[in-house]
């Protein structure tokens, strides 16, 4: 019911406000030419004197910010890559220093370890030299000792032997021929040793 | 009166009758309307001039649209467009702004009269046509005899691009005549309809009526950007002659 209201209502006033409007209406005021050469006039003044205003004053000024702005943050980054350039050039120099003193330190360390194995080795060379000598001295005390021990155990042994008779028998044998007899027989006990 | 959707568009005298030469030039609301636009360009433009690295609002909007209408300049009509730049800057400007300001009510809109229109395309048209004979000389004429095309088609198409090319400025005016006219008119029905329906049926042509003002408001722009690159298009053939 309300729906139906509001529609005819809605139709209605269509039909009013379009009467009304083409009652009124007098075609359009454009093709009026009554202020055509006025509209003309005031165009061609305003507009001119806007142009002329605009390209002689306002946009140069603009262009020129624009260029000198553009300049500017070229310059700017211009000097940011200079900068850029050396502080990169800085840090190479800087790693340099540090590989450099790198190398240094490994050399250093190198040569002195190489240093302190040197003069262990000679050390230790010079000590085998001197053991070697101690060993040969006293090899040959060994050898010397050896002669003179055999020598001394025959001396012993004739001695003993004499004595052994003198008791035994009672009276002194000569001492040359003890001396043969115990040399041969230490001779043969030699040879059984060293002979086996 | 005020119902008549046309009443918008008179144009009505502003102060003393001023006659040059029994020629009627007397200040109208249209004139008033041209001076405020150009004075709003003007004001803000000037504005937008100051020096500084790091550009305030109105400088932002100076700047901005500086390098909107170089762009498009140099997109459509290439390096050699670069002398006609304020004049396609200026025009630009003064459409938009004499739209935009129609677009306040009770206002009224410069560029809703053909008259108006008319001269400044006619304006672009014999400017187009005087620079493209300057660069030219007769050979301007084979714009209208474009390359590739048959013999026997030949007479045809040479009488079909003379036609295009005449009609340009008719085009170019009626164009933005009839898109702000047409809008503004269009605007005023739905508000009458608002006034005449009242509180019971009003809210919808209201609603219409808020919609169509943005869209106005688009158009106000598009009609300004259609008329300077169309501008641009013309200049790019008078300067750079494809065919």
């Amino acid at each position: 019911m309300l729906k139906k209201i509001i529609f005819q209502f809605l139709a209605l006033s269509l039909i009013f406000t379009y009467s009304a409007q083409s009652a009124e209406s007098g075609g359009m005021p454009q093709l009026n030419p009554e202020f055509w050469i006025s509209q003309i006039f005031w165009l061609v003044l305003t507009f001119g004197l806007l142009f002329i205003i605009l390209s002689k004053f306002i946009l140069p000024k603009i262009s020129n910010n624009l260029e000198t702005r553009k300049s500017q943050i070229l310059e700017n980054i211009e000097t940011a890559d200079k900068q850029r350039e050396e502080t990169e050039k800085k840090v190479k120099e800087f790693d340099k220093i540090i590989n450099d003193t790198k190398v240094e330190a490994k050399n250093f360390f190198n040569s002195e370890r190489q240093k302190v194995l040197d003069d262990i080795n000679n050390k230790r060379l010079s000590l085998e030299k001197d053991i070697e000598k101690e060993i040969i001295k006293a090899e040959e005390e060994i050898d010397q000792l050896k002669k003179t021990s055999q020598e001394k155990v025959t001396k012993i042994a004739i001695e003993t032997s004499s004595d052994l008779i003198k008791q035994l028998i009672g009276e002194d044998i000569n001492k040359s021929s003890l001396s043969a007899i115990v040399e041969d027989l230490s001779k043969k006990e030699m040879e059984k040793h060293n002979g086996i | 009166m005020a119902a008549n959707p046309m009443y918008q568009f008179n144009v009505y005298r502003i102060g003393p009758e001023i006659k040059i030469n029994n020629i009627d030039i007397s200040f109208t609301n249209a004139s008033l309307f041209m001076v405020i636009s150009s004075l709003a360009i003007l004001i803000i433009f000037n504005l937008g001039t100051k020096r500084s690295i790091i550009p305030n609002k109105i400088q932002l909007l100076a700047e901005l649209s500086y390098s909107f209408i170089s762009k498009m300049i140099s997109d459509t009509a290439g390096s050699k467009a670069k002398p006609y730049f304020s004049f396609i800057f200026s025009l630009f400007m003064f459409v938009l702004f004499c739209n935009m300001f129609g677009m306040i009510p009770y206002s009224f809109t410069v560029t809703s009269h053909i008259i108006v229109t008319f001269v400044l395309a006619a304006f672009i048209f014999v400017g187009v046509t005087i620079i493209g004979f300057i660069k030219h000389g007769l050979g301007y004429l084979k714009l209208f005899v474009p390359s590739g095309v048959p013999m026997v088609l030949l007479p045809l198409i040479v009488v079909i691009e003379i036609i295009s090319y005449l009609s340009r400025p008719i085009s170019l005016s009626v164009r933005l005549f009839a898109n702000m006219m047409a809008g503004h008119t269009m605007m005023k029905v739905f508000g009458g309809f608002v006034v005449s329906l009242g509180i019971v049926g009003g809210w919808l042509p209201l609603g219409f009526s808020v919609a169509l003002t943005g869209l106005e408001i688009l158009v106000a722009f598009l009609q300004a950007y259609v008329f300077a690159i169309l501008t641009c298009i013309y200049l790019n053939d008078a300067l750079n002659l494809h065919h």
